[in-house]
C-alpha cells in the first residue's frame, strides 16, 4: 500500500460557519495500480487530490490522516512538503500553463526540478531534461527543449508537463482532470502516453476525472464521491458496469449516451450537485435519488461492504438489476 | 425549402501586424430544414465556432450567402437583421459567460423583449414566469444574479431566454461541454422534448459525437474549415466513410468497448492541424493512415456516394473506406450488445 487516507476531512471558515467540505473520507491505494477519484463539481475531489500531495488551500482546516508512503502528509511543514514533490510525488492538472512558467524555456523548467532536488548538476540536467521530452514522445525533443511554452502546440504543453511531473522519478502521479480541455484525438493519445510511462516507470496513478470515458479506459479501481462523501469505492469493473449506488448507476447512463435510441429521452437524475455549506441530511443524494425512501431523507447510510465493493447506501442496486438499469 | 441556408460561405481572419491571414471557414454549404436538427461536428480549431457566428449573422462572411426562410440576408446590416433575429436565435457553451452577470436573472430575462420593442406590461412577468417554468425552472427567484445558479441552471435560463421570442430555429454552439456528465443528460433531454413540443429546428455544434448522434438527423463532419463528410445520423454512426470521421467515432466509444482488452481505436498522429499552415490537397493527409500521392496534390471535393445521400470529401471513398467504416459503425453498437 502506497497510500493510506484515513477520515480525512477538509472545509473552510466563511462568515463565521465551518463549511465542510470533504467529510471524513478513508480510501487505500496500492502501490502500481490506478485509482480514479469521480465526481463532479463541488464534491470535493480535487481537494482530496491535491492534499495528497499537500497543497490544499492554506485556509482550509484539515483533519484526519493522509499516510503517504507511512509518512503523514497533513501538518507537514511546507519545506519537506516541497521536497517530496518532484521526487516522490508528480503532478499534472488540466491546463499545462498553470504549470509551466511562460516566460522560461521548457527545457530549463525541466532541468530546474532535477538541480532544484539535488539530483543533478547544470549540464546533466539539461541533458535528462531533453531524454525526458524525448521519453513523452515529443518530436524533436532538442527544439522544443530551448521553446517557450506559447511556442509550442497545446498537445506539446500537455506532453511537456507530463515531462516535468515525472522528470525526479515520483512514484505517485497525481493527475486533475489532465485531458478534460483535450479534443478526443488528442485526449486518446494522451491516455495511451499514460499508459505506456505508467509501465515504463512503474507508477502509481491517481486520476481525477469526470470524464466516464477516461475512466473506463485506464481504470483498476474507483471512488466515487458526492458532496464531500464517499458513495461507492471498488473494482472499475463491478463500478462501470454493475454500479451498486444510484448515483453511480446514473453517471454511467448520462456516460451511455450511444446505447440509448436517436432522440429518446436520456435516463438523467433530476437536480443538480448540492454546493458547499448545503449539504442535505440523511443521505446526501437522497433529493436526486430515484430509489430515496424515508430513511435515506433522515440517516446517513453507513459504509459498508456490499458484494465486492464497498458503499453508503441504504437501498443499492442488485448486481442483476444494475446490468439492465445501466443499459435501460 | 431550406429554413438556414449557407451557401459555399468563407470566412477569412487577416491578422494584424502583417501576419498570414487565417482562413477560418473554407467554402461550406449546409442548410437545415425546418423542424429538422444538424450536427456538426469537429475539433478544436476546425473553424465550427466561426460557422455558427457565420449562421447567427454575428460576424459577416468573406465570401458566399447567407439565406434565412429563401431571403438572402448576406448583406443585412443590423436593423433589417432585426427581424431575423426573433426568429433565430442562440445559445452557447458557458452560459455564465454569455449572460450579463450584473442583471437580475428578471432583466436577463426581459432584455429579448426590450430588444424588440414588444410591450408586453403586466403580462411579462407571468411570461418570463411561464418560459422558466417550460424548461423546468418553476420556483426560482427571479430577482437573483446569474452567479447565484448552477451552470445547469444557467443553461435552463440561457435556452428560456433563447426560446422567449418563439424562434423557428436555434443554433447552440456546444451547449452541453461546460456542465458536469448528470446534468448533460438533462439538457439533451430539454433540447429533445423544445423540439418535439415546439417544432424548431437547431442547428448543434459540439466536438462530442455521443450528443451529436443521440439528436441530430443529418451530421456534417468539419475538419479545418471544411466538411469532410456529411448524412444521415444514421450513415455517419453506422458506416463513416472519410477516414477522419472514422478516427472521431472510434476515439470515443462505449463504456463496455473501452473496457475490453485487446480493444483498439484508430490512433491519429500529430496536432490538430493549424488553420494558418493549410496543408496541400486533401487537408486531412498528413494524419490519415491511407493518405498517397494524390492525396498529397489535389483538393478531394464534397461528393455524393453511391447509392445514398452520404456526401464525402476523399479520393479513396468508398471503396477503400467503407470496410473500416463498417467496422468502427459495428464496434459502437455490437460491442455495446455484448457486454
Amino acid at each position: 500500500m502506497i497510500l493510506s487516507v484515513r477520515d480525512f476531512a477538509i472545509g473552510f471558515q466563511r462568515e463565521g460557519q465551518n463549511l465542510v467540505a470533504v467529510d471524513g473520507i478513508s480510501f487505500d491505494v496500492e502501490a502500481g495500480e490506478t485509482f480514479v477519484i469521480i465526481g463532479e463539481s463541488g464534491s470535493g475531489k480535487s481537494l482530496t487530490g491535491m492534499s495528497i500531495a499537500g497543497l490544499q488551500p492554506p485556509t482550509a482546516f484539515v483533519s484526519g490522516s493522509i499516510r503517504f508512503k507511512d509518512r503523514e502528509m497533513l501538518k507537514r511543514p511546507d519545506a519537506e512538503l516541497r521536497k517530496l514533490r518532484g521526487p516522490e510525488i508528480g503532478l499534472i492538472y488540466q491546463d499545462p500553463l498553470s504549470s509551466l512558467n511562460p516566460v522560461w524555456p521548457v527545457g530549463d523548467q525541466i532541468a530546474e526540478t532535477l538541480v532544484a532536488h539535488g539530483l543533478a548538476g547544470r549540464a546533466e540536467a539539461r541533458k535528462r531534461a531533453v531524454e525526458m521530452l524525448e521519453r513523452v514522445r515529443i518530436p524533436d525533443p532538442r527544439r522544443v527543449a530551448s521553446a517557450y511554452p506559447h511556442e509550442i502546440s497545446g498537445g506539446m504543453r500537455q506532453r511537456a508537463m507530463i515531462a516535468m511531473a515525472l522528470a525526479a522519478g515520483p512514484s505517485l502521479l497525481i493527475a486533475d482532470e489532465p485531458t478534460t480541455a483535450l479534443d478526443v484525438t488528442i485526449k486518446a493519445q494522451m491516455l495511451e502516453l499514460l499508459a505506456e510511462l505508467k509501465h515504463e516507470m512503474a507508477l502509481t496513478i491517481i486520476l481525477i476525472t469526470h470524464d466516464m470515458g477516461v475512466v473506463a479506459e485506464v481504470a483498476d479501481r474507483i471512488l466515487v464521491l458526492y458532496a464531500g462523501r464517499i458513495a461507492e469505492v471498488g473494482p472499475a469493473d463491478s463500478i462501470m458496469l454493475q454500479p451498486s449506488h444510484p448515483y453511480t448507476a446514473a453517471l454511467m447512463t448520462s456516460a451511455m449516451i450511444s446505447q440509448t435510441p436517436a432522440k429518446q429521452e436520456l435516463n438523467a437524475i433530476v437536480g443538480g450537485a448540492p454546493g458547499l455549506g448545503a449539504f442535505p441530511a440523511g443521505c446526501r443524494f437522497h433529493p436526486r435519488c430515484p430509489r430515496a425512501q424515508n430513511d435515506c431523507k433522515a440517516v446517513e447510510p453507513p459504509r459498508r461492504k456490499f458484494g465486492v465493493v464497498e458503499l453508503a447506501c441504504h437501498h443499492p442496486i442488485e448486481a442483476a438489476m444494475s446490468l439492465t438499469a445501466a443499459r435501460s | 425549402m431550406a429554413l438556414l441556408e449557407l451557401d459555399a460561405v468563407s470566412k477569412i481572419f487577416s491578422q494584424r501586424r502583417g501576419g498570414r491571414a487565417v482562413q477560418a471557414v473554407a467554402g461550406v454549404s449546409l442548410a437545415v430544414g425546418r423542424g429538422e436538427t444538424l450536427g456538426l461536428v469537429g475539433e478544436s480549431g476546425c473553424g465550427k465556432s466561426t460557422l455558427a457566428r457565420l449562421a447567427l449573422k454575428l460576424v459577416d462572411v468573406t465570401d458566399g450567402r447567407v439565406r434565412f426562410d429563401g431571403v438572402d440576408v448576406t448583406g443585412f446590416a443590423s436593423r433589417r437583421m432585426l427581424p431575423i433575429r426573433r426568429r433565430l436565435q442562440a445559445v452557447f457553451q458557458d452560459p455564465l459567460a454569455s449572460l450579463n452577470a450584473r442583471m437580475t436573472i428578471a432583466e436577463v430575462m426581459r432584455e429579448p423583449f426590450d430588444t424588440h420593442g414588444l410591450k408586453l406590461g403586466a403580462g411579462l412577468e407571468p411570461r418570463i414566469r411561464e418560459l422558466l417554468s417550460f424548461v423546468g425552472l418553476e420556483n426560482i427567484d427571479i430577482q437573483k444574479l446569474p452567479g447565484q445558479f448552477s451552470g445547469g441552471q444557467l443553461q435552463r435560463i440561457a435556452i428560456a431566454r433563447a426560446l422567449a421570442l418563439e424562434p423557428e430555429i436555434i443554433v447552440a454552439d456546444e451547449p452541453t461541454s461546460a456542465l458536469d456528465p448528470s446534468i448533460q443528460a438533462q439538457i439533451v433531454n430539454l433540447m429533445l422534448q423544445i423540439q418535439r413540443k415546439r417544432g424548431i429546428s437547431y442547428l448543434i455544434i459540439s466536438h462530442d459525437l455521443d450528443v451529436i448522434g443521440h439528436v441530430a438527423d443529418r451530421i456534417a463532419v468539419m475538419y479545418l474549415g471544411t466538411i469532410i463528410e456529411q448524412g444521415t445520423a444514421d450513415e455517419i454512426m453506422q458506416r463513416p466513410l472519410h477516414p477522419y470521421t472514422q478516427a472521431l467515432l472510434s476515439a470515443a466509444p462505449t463504456l463496455a468497448a473501452r473496457r475490453q482488452v485487446g480493444w483498439k481505436r484508430i490512433m491519429l498522429t500529430g496536432d490538430p492541424p493549424n488553420p494558418a499552415d493549410v496543408p496541400s490537397g486533401c487537408r486531412f493527409h498528413p494524419r490519415c493512415h491511407l493518405a498517397r500521392d494524390i492525396c498529397r496534390e489535389k483538393v478531394p471535393p464534397l461528393r455524393a456516394m453511391p447509392g445514398t445521400g452520404q456526401m464525402v470529401a476523399c479520393h479513396l471513398a468508398p471503396e477503400e473506406t467503407a470496410r473500416a467504416g463498417g467496422e468502427v459503425g459495428r464496434a459502437r453498437r455490437g460491442l455495446a450488445v455484448a457486454s
